[in-house]
């Protein structure tokens, strides 16, 4: 049996699931528990478990269930979470359970956000406390319970896997049996945590607790739920941004073997049947005629036209440190612009919803990374109140920021509100990649000045999307995108006089949104490649002249160390290869990177191999971290090399993995990841990667041809032997 | 009605015979293992053997498949090849979000069943029809040649 409960497979009120009903998931989703913040309440056990917080539960057969205040999208957050728990509480780990959190803000909200996101890389840096305490108080109590039982002294008691000790009486006491006085003990609010060198899991490479349902296929994602009676939507969106249906003909369509209905909304169309094969061919049937409304000719070309006049004006700053226009008067000055694309997550697991709407309620099986704003979302969309909206969240086959939206929960309901009956609604490839929430366009301008061999002055201004002011909209203070400008305000070296500056620039109707890497990948991208052109214009080395601007960044410092040496910088090398390297201070961790790739003389690039060093503080599972780089790396460097949505005449270009594409294993070389051991609190890793790879093989390029690229993705005309000259 | 042999147990459903063998596991018989990526044979997370053989069962139509034994994810692991891959996936923790996983142990069962000791080369050829979004390329080269026991 899994150790993961699947939503999918536990009974809710008013359907049971078909998969695999296993014995055993019984529990319900009322969680005797308080938030950090709210008075104490007393710990219920009505259910026959301890519950002394939001986190953790034990019955009294000392059966010991975790519950996930994350979503699990492959960063093995689920793994971290429950190491962490498991370590501070004494559980016996090779016996707990997962349990994915239920929507409610209240009791799951990430204390970054406020409310239940699973985003930033932050799952560890904003839960490493609470769940330390949670687990800690849990144990306390346990032992308290126990001492107080031999009547002795807690402080002679001692915890370990799943069980209270005291040695001096050779007594011991499982878990099971002691949450009843455990029960009765007042949660401690300060309870003492562990002494780091007393960890006996955090720190260690354990095994992911979702990797046995994955190679077996018997993991459940949002996609897998399955309903007695269930029948099977695809749909189609207005390919023109903002576009409404005009008119449907679906008379071929209702001839289609397995065609049920036909729903047509003012801005999609979709067909049910009794599987996809049915409702894919019925949608494919359809003659649906499109009012493309106002944005039917706008293209990339005039995306970015709009764009660059944008960044040609002043923005708002959003850091000053020393005075940039003396810095600007000294020395040589150099300025540069860098460009980056929309890109699409494409993950692997299409949008998706399985639902069933009736007139007054809405229950949906979804792996989202915003579970309570689905449920909101889903409330306003169905016109039910919000506690008549259940929803059950899965295993995510890859969120990468794209199911930081509820928007194919919002449409699947939309749609699930005319059809009788529950329903899946899946998204066609097609429909996934040219109905996105895009990573947005970004344009930086840069000025910096050199003098004697090191830089004065640096004047960095963003232009792009403020997702921030749409996605969370309180944050978005003074006209500064936090995320637009994360690592561009800390940029990590030591310069005297620096400016940055943010332009809020939108893009006509293309929505926009998080995508994995976020703000920083856009400014470790230009702060990056421009360190690289600027040690060129100093005669330096470029890991020398970072290294002699990293003084005030020790860790950053001895991780670039750390990868010259691994990666063999310096070393003789073919012609037209390369080495480049970046550095990053983003998401609270410290990387270095060095990229070998070559040039063909048609200007194709081949990765030869790829090093990091990485200080992330305490690796609570280092393994992940590994794990998390090399994954990371790939999906910046298949960004870099080949990512790019267009639009013409309104509308997404791109439709699939044959003009979208992905980096594939012929392609990927050796990635070695050095883990810089560190006893300070962890930082985020999950996006690092993706942001570290596209900089260092511009460098690498840069390197290896002399051509300093400034646009993603790589121009391969431009590389070309015959084009150098 | 249409009669498949799937897993080493015969199923029977009713379905038209050009619908592909992805929607007929998947939305049919309830089989989920086997994943919907991209329709149009360019991911490989709907990989299955069809005598043995790697197919994607997105574009292959139910009714072409006549007595050739269909084997899937759920049940690869009956197989020595499919076992050792398993266990080599597991070992060395390849999985990531774990979507298109299925495909890539389906490919790289079909792969050892073929080829046992399969070097760079012969990896890239069978495998390069898979995509992963996680990027988890690095840990399945190796575990190919675990599963191989070249390692």
């Amino acid at each position: 049996m899994s150790r993961i409960e699947n939503i999918a497979r536990t009974p809710s009120r008013r359907v049971l699931l078909k998969a695999g009903l296993a014995a055993g998931f019984t529990l319900s989703f009322h969680l005797p528990v308080r938030a950090a913040n709210e008075p104490e309440q007393a710990p219920d056990t009505t259910d026959g478990k301890f519950a002394p917080n939001t986190f953790i539960r034990i019955d009294h057969a000392g059966k010991t269930t975790l519950v996930m205040p994350q979503v699990e999208m492959g960063q093995g957050v689920y793994t971290a979470v429950a190491m962490i728990l498991a370590d501070e509480l004494d559980a016996d780990y090779a016996k707990v359970e997962l349990k994915h959190a239920p929507p409610n803000d209240k009791l799951y909200a990430n204390p970054i956000f406020g409310i239940q996101v699973t985003g930033n890389s932050n799952s560890i840096r904003a839960f490493w406390k609470p769940l330390r305490q949670a687990g800690a108080a849990a144990r306390t109590m346990l032992v308290q319970a126990a001492a107080q039982q031999w009547q002795v002294d807690p402080a002679s008691c001692a915890a370990s896997n799943g069980t209270v000790s005291h040695a001096a009486s050779g007594r011991t006491l499982a878990y099971g049996d002691l949450i009843d006085a455990a029960a009765a003990i007042p949660v401690p609010q300060d309870p003492k945590l562990k002494d780091p060198k007393d960890f006996k899991l955090i720190g260690k490479p354990l095994k992911r607790f979702d990797t046995p349902s994955k190679v077996n296929g018997s993991a459940i994602y949002g996609i897998d739920a399955m309903l007695p009676g269930m029948k099977f939507a695809t749909i189609a969106a207005s390919p023109v941004f903002g576009g409404k249906v005009a008119k449907v003909d679906d008379k071929a369509a209702r001839t289609v073997p397995g065609v049920r209905q036909i729903v047509v909304l003012d801005d999609i169309v979709a067909v049910v049947g009794d599987h996809m094969w049915a409702a894919k061919k019925g949608l494919d049937a359809l003659n649906i005629t499109w009012n493309d409304g106002p944005n039917a000719k706008i293209s990339s070309a005039d995306i970015w036209e709009d764009l660059r006049a944008a960044s040609k004006k002043d923005g708002v700053v959003a850091k000053s440190v020393g005075d940039i226009a003396k810095g600007l008067a000294q020395g040589d000055r150099f300025d540069a612009e860098y460009e980056l694309p929309f890109l699409a997550h494409a993950t692997m697991e299409p949008m998706n919803c399985v639902l069933q709407v009736t007139p007054d309620s809405c229950e949906i099986w979804i792996g989202t990374q915003v579970v309570s704003r689905v449920q909101q979302y889903a409330a306003q969309a169905a016109g039910l109140p919000i506690e008549k909206v259940t929803v059950h969240n899965h295993l995510l086959g890859g969120g990468f920021g794209r199911r930081l939206e509820p928007d194919m929960a919002v449409s699947a309901v939309r749609i699930a509100k005319q059809v009788s009956g529950p329903l899946k609604v899946v998204w066609t490839r097609e429909e996934d990649i040219q109905h996105d929430i895009y990573r947005p366009v970004y344009r930086d301008v840069i000025a910096a000045t050199l003098s004697d061999g090191k830089i004065a002055a640096w004047k960095y201004r963003i232009s792009g999307s403020a997702i921030m002011a749409r996605w969370i909209p309180p944050v978005f203070q003074g006209g500064i995108d936090i995320d637009a400008v994360d690592s561009a305000v800390d940029m990590p070296y030591d310069i005297p006089n620096r400016l940055i500056e943010y332009v809020r620039a939108e893009p006509p109707a293309v929505p926009t949104g998080f995508w994995r890497g976020v703000g920083p990948n856009n400014n470790v991208f230009a702060t990056e490649c421009f360190m690289d052109e600027l040690a060129r214009k100093a005669g330096k080395d470029p890991v020398e002249f970072r290294r002699s601007m990293l003084n005030g960044n020790p860790r950053l410092k001895a991780a670039l160390e750390l990868v010259a040496e691994k990666s063999g910088w310096g070393q003789p090398l073919p012609a037209r290869a390369g080495r480049g390297v970046s550095v990053q201070p983003s998401f609270g961790s410290f990387i270095a990177t060095v990229v070998e790739a070559e040039v063909d003389e048609h200007g194709e690039v081949h990765l030869r191999n790829v090093t990091s060093a990485v200080d992330t503080g305490i690796a609570v599972n280092p393994d992940t971290i590994v794990a998390q780089l090399q994954g990371g790396l790939i999906f910046g460097l298949t960004a870099a090399l080949y990512g790019e949505i267009t639009i013409a005449n309104g509308r997404v270009q791109q439709s699939n993995f044959n003009d979208y594409r992905m980096l594939r294993i012929d392609e990927v070389p050796k990635i070695e990841v050095h883990v810089i051991k560190s006893s300070e609190d962890p930082g985020g890793i999950g996006e690092t990667g993706a942001t570290a790879g596209p900089p260092a093989l511009r460098n690498a390029i840069y390197a290896a041809t002399g051509i300093a690229l400034r646009r993603l993705p790589i121009d391969r005309k431009a590389l070309a032997v015959a084009n150098k000259a | 009605m249409t009669t498949l042999r799937i897993n080493g147990e015969s199923k029977t459903f009713d379905a038209p015979d050009d619908m592909p063998l992805l929607w007929v596991l998947r939305d049919v018989l309830g089989m989920t293992g086997t994943k919907f990526g991209c329709g149009i044979a360019q991911c490989g997370a709907c990989t299955v053997h069809i005598d043995g053989n790697p197919v994607r069962s997105c574009l292959l139509p139910v009714g072409a498949i006549g007595n050739q034994a269909v084997t899937t994810i759920e049940g690869i692991s009956a197989t020595d090849a499919g076992a050792k891959v398993q266990k080599a996936w597991l070992d060395l923790e390849v999985i990531q979000c774990g979507y298109c996983q299925s495909g890539q142990i389906m490919s790289a069962a079909a792969l050892l069943a073929n080829t046992p000791r399969p070097d760079d080369a012969d990896i890239d050829a069978a495998m390069a029809g898979n995509i992963c979004r996680c990027g988890t390329y690095v840990r399945i080269r190796e575990a190919i040649k675990r599963a191989a026991g070249e390692v």
